[in-house]
This record gives C-alpha cells, sequence and structure tokens, in this order.
C-alpha cells in the first residue's frame, strides 16, 4: 500500500512537471496551429539557465528561478521573430521541422556551453519527510507540486480575468474573427512566447531538481509532453493539465508490471491509443 | 457625401477576379442590400469593403477616406464592423466575452453598450456566462452581430445574417437589423432572402457575375419584373 | 594528407554517403511522393542494421547471434524486417494527420531504441554488436574499401533507378492526388489506405537497407550509433537541402549535406589547432556540428525551401485519373 502510494506521489510529480510543458504545447498549437517540436529542448534551455545561476554566479535558488524564466521567454520570443513568423505563412509542417531544427540547435548550444555530463543544481542529499507508515516525501517535490500548482492557477487567472488572457482564448478559438474585432494578433502571439518559454523553463528547472541536468533531459519528456497535449484535447490547456497527470500517473504505476527503463513508453501507448480511438482528446479539443 | 464607397472594384482571392467593376455606397442613415443569384460574388464584395479580398484596382473609401489598402483592423478602428457569415463567433468563450472581445480596442468604459445589446437581444442577457458555441443558430447570430456593435460602429456590414435561421429567427434578426438602423447605424448588407431584406431596404443592388446588373432603391427593386423573374422566387 | 590518405579518406566519404543516400531516397517516397512526416527513421535504420548483424555475425553467449548467413540474405532480410515494423506502425498510424504521425514515429523511436539497450539477450545491449562480416573480409586496406564502395554504389543505383521508375509509375500519380486531394481518391474508389500504408513500408524498407548496409560498412553497430540525431535529423536535412519530392535532389543532399558534415568536422579541428576556437567548444565538436547543421537547415527553410533542386511539377496527365 505505502508503495501504491509512494508511485503516486512520483506520478503526480511527474505529471506537474509534464503539465507545464503540455500547457505550452497545447497554446502554441492553439494560437499558432503547429506542433512546436523544440518544447522540450526550451525546457532544458529553463534549467540550464537557472544552472548557470545557481553555479555561475552564486544567486540562490528562487532568484536563479526567475531569471530563467524571464531568459527563456525572451529566447522564445526570438526565436519566433527570427523564425517561426516568417514561416507563419508557409505551412505546419514547415514549422515543424524548422522547429525540429532549433530543438537540435537549443540542445548542442546547452553541451557546448555546459558540457555533457550530468549536472545537479546542489550537491548533497536531502533528507526526506518520512510520514507515518514510510512515506517518503522530498521537500523538492512538494516545492514542485506546488510550484506547478501556482504557475497554473496564475495562468488560469490570467486566461479567465485579463482582457489579454480572454484575446488568447478567442485567438486560439478563431484567429480571423479575433483580427475581425481589431485583437492584435502580434502581441497575442508574443504573449503566447512568453507564456509557453515561462512554463517551459518552469517544468525543465523542476526536472533538473527532481533528477538531474543533462543537455538531452528535455527531449526525452517531448514525447509525454505531447502524449498529454492529445490526450486532453490539442488547444485546449486545461485539457493538457489532465492528460498530464493521467500520463505521469500512468508512467510511473507501469514500473509495477513493466522494467523502468520502458516508461517512456508507456506515454506513447497511451498516446497512441488516444490518437486511434478518439483523436481529438478526451475533452474534444482541435483537430488540425 | 456618401458614408462608405466603393469604387470600380476588381479584384478576389488570388487567380482570377471576381469582382469585374463593382460599385456601391451607403448613405448615412441608410440600409442598404446586396442581392444577385449565387456566385455573383456578393459576399466577395462585401468583404473587398473590408480589407479582406485583394482588390487589384479600384477604391474604397469611408469618410472620404482611402482605406482600399487598410487591413480589417485598422479599419474596424474607424467605425466600420464586419459580421461574417459563418463562424462568427467565439464558440468557448462565453456570450459576455465575445462582447468583450468586440470591444477589444475600446478604452473607455463599455458597459452601456453591452446594456444596449443586451436590449437589443434579451436572450443573451439571460445566457451571459454561456459559453458561445452551445447555442442556438439564432441566439449564435445574436452574439455575432452584438459583438460587431460593442464599437459602436457607423457602419454594420453583414454577410446573411439569417442564413439557415427558422423563419421566428429570421424575422426577428431583421426587426433587431431595424432597430439598430433606427439608433443611427447605417446598415450594409448580403442577403439570400432577397425578398424579404429588399422589403426593409432603402435602396439596393442587384450583381450578377461580380459586376453591377441593378441599382434602385428597395420598393423599386421589388417591383422590377425582371429582378423578381431572375431570382427573387422564394 | 598525402595521396593515398586522401584517397582512402575520399573512399569513406563516399561510402557513408551512399549509405545516407540510400536512406534519403526511402524517406523521399514516404515524405516526397506521400506528405508522411517519419521523424522516426533512425528505427528502420537501426532495426535494418540489428537484423543483419544478428543474423550474419558471430555466435555469442550473450545474445542471439551467429546465424553465419550470407551478406546478401542479412541485406534482404534487413528489408524484410523493417518492412514488418513499418506495416504495423504503418497500419496503425497510416490515417493520422502530418503532425501526429510525426510524434507516433517519435514514439516507434523511442520504443525501437529502448528495445535495442534493454533486451540485452537479443541486441547485446549498450555494449552492440562487433564483428560484423562484410563480404570483402579477405581483402585489406583500401582494396577491402573500393570493393565494399563498388557494391553500395550498385544499391545506391538499383535504389535510384526503382525509385525513378515508381515515381513515373501510376502508382505514383495516385499518390500524388491523395496528397492534393485525399476525399477526391476515395471516391473514385480507390484504397487511401493501401496506398499509405504502401508507401510508409517501401520507405521504411529502403531505409532498414541503409541500416544493413552500414552495420557491414562499419563491422560494428550499438544502441547510440542511432541517435536521433545522426540517423534521423542529418537524413532530413539531406532531404530538404537536395529537394525533396525529387530523387536526385535526395542524392545531391545526402552527398553535399555529408559533405558539411564531415567538412565541419575537419574545419574544427583546424579552427582548433590554429587557435580560433577555444578548447571547451572544440571538445564539443560533435555538438557544434549539429548547431551548424540546424544552422544550415533554418537557412535553408527560410530562403530556398525547395532545396537545390527544386520538385518536378507533376505531368498534366495526372488530372486524367
Amino acid at each position: 500500500m505505502i508503495d501504491f502510494l509512494q508511485i503516486v506521489i512520483y506520478g503526480i510529480v511527474l505529471g506537474s512537471i509534464i503539465a507545464l510543458g503540455a500547457i505550452g504545447v497545447s497554446l502554441i498549437f492553439g494560437i499558432l496551429r503547429f506542433a512546436h517540436f523544440a518544447h522540450g529542448d526550451l525546457m532544458t534551455l529553463g534549467a540550464y539557465f537557472a544552472l548557470a545561476g545557481v553555479a555561475g554566479m552564486s544567486m540562490p535558488m528562487f532568484a536563479a528561478f526567475g531569471l530563467a524564466l524571464a531568459a527563456t521567454a525572451l529566447v522564445a520570443i526570438g526565436i519566433d521573430r527570427a523564425l517561426y513568423s516568417r514561416l507563419q505563412q508557409v505551412s505546419p509542417i514547415i514549422l515543424l521541422i524548422s522547429s525540429v531544427g532549433v530543438a537540435l540547435m537549443l540542445r548542442s548550444l546547452v553541451q557546448m556551453i555546459w558540457g555533457p555530463d550530468n549536472q545537479v543544481y546542489e550537491q548533497g542529499i536531502t533528507m526526506p519527510w518520512v510520514f507515518a507508515g514510510g512515506l517518503r516525501i522530498q521537500p523538492t517535490q512538494v516545492m514542485i507540486v506546488g510550484g506547478a500548482a501556482g504557475l497554473m492557477l496564475l495562468l488560469h487567472l490570467f486566461l479567465q480575468h485579463t482582457r489579454f488572457g480572454k484575446a488568447m482564448r478567442a485567438m486560439s478559438d478563431n484567429p480571423d474573427l479575433a483580427r475581425l474585432s481589431g485583437i492584435n494578433t502580434e502581441r497575442v502571439v508574443i504573449l503566447t512566447w512568453i507564456i509557453a518559454g515561462v512554463l517551459a523553463a518552469a517544468a525543465g528547472i523542476f526536472l533538473g531538481m527532481d533528477t538531474r541536468l543533462h543537455p538531452i533531459m528535455g527531449w526525452k519528456l517531448l514525447l509525454p509532453v505531447f502524449a498529454a497535449a492529445i490526450f486532453g484535447g490539442i488547444g485546449k490547456p486545461y485539457g493538457a493539465v489532465a492528460g498530464a497527470l493521467v500520463i505521469g500517473l500512468a508512467q510511473e504505476m507501469s514500473t509495477l508490471v513493466l522494467p523502468a527503463a520502458y516508461k517512456p513508453a508507456v506515454a506513447f501507448a497511451l498516446m497512441v491509443i488516444i490518437l486511434v480511438w478518439r483523436p481529438t482528446g478526451i475533452f474534444r479539443g482541435k483537430v488540425l | 457625401m456618401s458614408l462608405l464607397t466603393a469604387e470600380e472594384l476588381y479584384g478576389g482571392y488570388g487567380g482570377g477576379d471576381i469582382l469585374n467593376g463593382v460599385s456601391m455606397h451607403v448613405d448615412a442613415g441608410e440600409i442598404v442590400v446586396i442581392v444577385g443569384p449565387n456566385g455573383a460574388g456578393k459576399s466577395t464584395a462585401m468583404k473587398a469593403l473590408f480589407g479582406l479580398v485583394n482588390v487589384r484596382s479600384g477604391r474604397v473609401t469611408f469618410r472620404d477616406e482611402d482605406i482600399t489598402r487598410l487591413s480589417p483592423d485598422r479599419i474596424v478602428g474607424r467605425g466600420v464592423c464586419y459580421v461574417p457569415q459563418e463562424a462568427n463567433v467565439f464558440p468557448s468563450l462565453s456570450v459576455l466575452e465575445n462582447l468583450e472581445m468586440g470591444a477589444f480596442i475600446r478604452k473607455d468604459d463599455y458597459s452601456a453598450q453591452i446594456e444596449r445589446v443586451f436590449e437589443l437581444f434579451p436572450p443573451l442577457k439571460e445566457k451571459r456566462g454561456q459559453a458561445a458555441g452551445t447555442l442556438s443558430g439564432g441566439q449564435r447570430q445574436m452574439v455575432a452581430i452584438g459583438r460587431a456593435l460593442m464599437l459602436d460602429p457607423s457602419v454594420l456590414m453583414l454577410d446573411e445574417p439569417t442564413a439557415g435561421l427558422s423563419p421566428k429567427f429570421i424575422d426577428l434578426i431583421f426587426e433587431r437589423i431595424q432597430e439598430v438602423n433606427a439608433s443611427g447605424v447605417s446598415i450594409l448588407m448580403v442577403e439570400q432572402n432577397a425578398r424579404h431584406a429588399l422589403s426593409l431596404a432603402d435602396r439596393g443592388y442587384v450583381l450578377v457575375l461580380g459586376a453591377n446588373r441593378h441599382e434602385d432603391t428597395g420598393p423599386n427593386l421589388l417591383a422590377d419584373r425582371e429582378v423578381a423573374e431572375m431570382f427573387l422566387g422564394g | 594528407m598525402e595521396l593515398s590518405g586522401l584517397f582512402s579518406y575520399f573512399v569513406f566519404f563516399l561510402s557513408m554517403a551512399s549509405v545516407y543516400a540510400v536512406l534519403v531516397l526511402g524517406l523521399n517516397i514516404q515524405w516526397g511522393y506521400t506528405g508522411q512526416l517519419n521523424i522516426g527513421v533512425a528505427a528502420f535504420f537501426a532495426v535494418g542494421a540489428y537484423t543483419t548483424a544478428i543474423v550474419t555475425g558471430p555466435a555469442s553467449d550473450n545474445y542471439l547471434g551467429g546465424f553465419g548467413l550470407p551478406f546478401v540474405v542479412g541485406l534482404l532480410l534487413a528489408m524484410v524486417v523493417a518492412g514488418l515494423l513499418a506495416l504495423v506502425i504503418g497500419l496503425i498510424t497510416v490515417n493520422l494527420r502530418s503532425d501526429y504521425l510525426a510524434i507516433a514515429t517519435i514514439g516507434i523511436a523511442e520504443i525501437v531504441r529502448l528495445v535495442l539497450k534493454n533486451e540485452a539477450w537479443l541486441t547485446n545491449g549498450v555494449r552492440g554488436i562487433s564483428s560484423i562480416p562484410s563480404p570483402f573480409d579477405e581483402l585489406s586496406g583500401i582494396t577491402e574499401g573500393l570493393a565494399y564502395l563498388s557494391v553500395l554504389l550498385v544499391v545506391v543505383g538499383g535504389v535510384y533507378w526503382t525509385c525513378e521508375r515508381l515515381f513515373r509509375s501510376p502508382w505514383a500519380r495516385v499518390l500524388r492526388a491523395i496528397r492534393a486531394n485525399e476525399d477526391a481518391v476515395r471516391a473514385a474508389g480507390k484504397n487511401v489506405l493501401l496506398f499509405r500504408v504502401e508507401a510508409f513500408v517501401l520507405g521504411s524498407m529502403f531505409m532498414g537497407l541503409g541500416g544493413a548496409l552500414y552495420a557491414h560498412f562499419v563491422g560494428f553497430i550499438s544502441p547510440s550509433a542511432f541517435d536521433p540525431m545522426f540517423a534521423t535529423f542529418v537524413v532530413w536535412v539531406m532531404l530538404i537541402a537536395g529537394g525533396s519530392g525529387n530523387n536526385r535532389g535526395a542524392l545531391l543532399g545526402a552527398v553535399v549535406i555529408w559533405a558539411v558534415w564531415t567538412m565541419s568536422s575537419s574545419m574544427i579541428g583546424v579552427l582548433s589547432d590554429i587557435g580560433l576556437l577555444p578548447d571547451q567548444l572544440a571538445t564539443q565538436a560533435s555538438a557544434l556540428r549539429i548547431f551548424l547543421i540546424g544552422l544550415l537547415l533554418e537557412i535553408i527553410l527560410l530562403t530556398r525551401r525547395e532545396g537545390l533542386l527544386p520538385e518536378r511539377p507533376p505531368k498534366a496527365i495526372d488530372r486524367a485519373d
């Protein structure tokens, strides 16, 4: 029983991390209408920006966190201005291929600057809190789930209660009508990248806190992130959160029956099932 | 002086021209209707006025300003609003949020305008929190028109506002359009329900194959036998 | 570099370019002819390589091996197994839109990689399979290299010829029609599903063939050789640079990008030697090369999307179909 609960906790932690990435992917799908394959590596970049802050500039973690979020958002906007926005008129496929190129470039850049080895934010072992029955919870796990929940709450408030948040939802629904109503679509696009970049960076940092930093850490999460976004219905950020929890829990619980090395295959299998059975996702999002 | 004019418009979506020299104008306070057989280019003509279609040659002016090359979001700021025929609401946004999006570029307090829209379309007030995509066709059309009214436009352009609606709603929508007009908004409308539309129009244009064929007052067009024969069947 | 060294370098270059050429030709059938976004090229490449390694390679206590089958059989079986994998995947994913297919193929590649790494009873895991025989093992040095190169060139020629014949065939016309207007083709009574699966399987078979050729060329394979960066990404850049939809473009792309790849490696070495490149970057040479290839891809997409040899427009007869 305790082992099962332990696994559930891992699943929730992983699900929270995946959720932050999946929300971004879903927003980009909904507003920019393409599959952003560089999203995993954006997460990696965010994680390493934070490492630069902590290890390189000796900042406290929360400051490095903020720095990394801002820096990643800027990079995301930069890539869009330099690249994606110019290819927007061509086709979603070309955008996808372009984002694969961006993914490779980000990843190799990280490797060139920080090296190919595993790294951590803090050396040493932190003691977990132990509860009745031997249930262990790491403080970082609480931070991750709490941080992710906090970010998602902020996003929710933004989307539901601010003018630009509603404009984002409007553009995701119907970009032509948004333009007709006078909504500044350029600004909405920039906002989308800011949000996606911030959430991706947070996801990367949390992942680094939970496991370790490695140049392909984000790429390895790309499949579960997309699986979650598709599962919840492409273009529906709230669905993506649900999808992420399902994927996270499923991946962790699969260790009860499968060797741990095959965890990524679980996310994939779920995604294929959804794609074949109900391509618009559990919550009936768009079909591109 | 005409509020909105189009002079000798030629253009289309890319390849060939759909519009072959269309001209029209809307004066302040008028209801102007565009009718014609299928494929006549009626919607295209109206879209050209709003900057949604490539105008190869010709001129569109609003209050004497040349707006031919302006993009739709700039035109909207000048007081011309457009209701497309399809996909004319934000389905996942509530009724109220749809209206708020209509008012996006307004910097002032527009609650009065929202109240006016609710007075015009009472069902919307009741369903203000409901997602627009879950409404019936007629109610969705109300939201679509309401959204376009939020900027207090001088000219309201409507593309087949009664398409696909039940007779009850058709009457209702036409009635409301007249009310909007009565409050000072000029109306330019493409309609398939030609007979009904012309009966409330001040003037009408008959377009055939992307060119002007007839232009006259609403009553005259209704009485015209050739026009009636051509397509007023219904 | 002395002449013999230069010559053997050239033989090596052309050999690898040929292996890649086969891969790109296979991808062209999927993407160029049919519009299928296969980002899991590495999977079929790896499956082909491992199949031939297992059936032609030496016996071992650690993994399944020692069948000692001949080279040609290894190649053929590689194609068959890759084709079977593609059949299974194709049947499941064939009606997915390009974006979803792309993600699905990434997943496939990941699963294949996991199996290669973890099912050591089959593949010897991360240790890889070595001593893969080549038909010219008795020869040595440059002669062996030349002999194998001639085999490669013959295979490339054969695959190219096949692809060109296919391009002009009614089958390819239907594929192009499906790309343009799927519903119309279905309404005309053709089984769209079947055509798509056929294209996917055929392309994958060529990728498997490429993998097998690679295995015999290098003599040693391990899961890390089929890293998506090398196996999948570079192949895509080759196709796009050369001109997707176009077999000559595929060949040209393979040679040109492979040249860029190998030259950038030498260039990095030279720059580092003369002190223009900081040591830290030089040790990350492979990452730098990936970065440059990625940058090249973006530049191509921005400035000359059609590639070096733009796709020939389909003949007017297509309309009659």
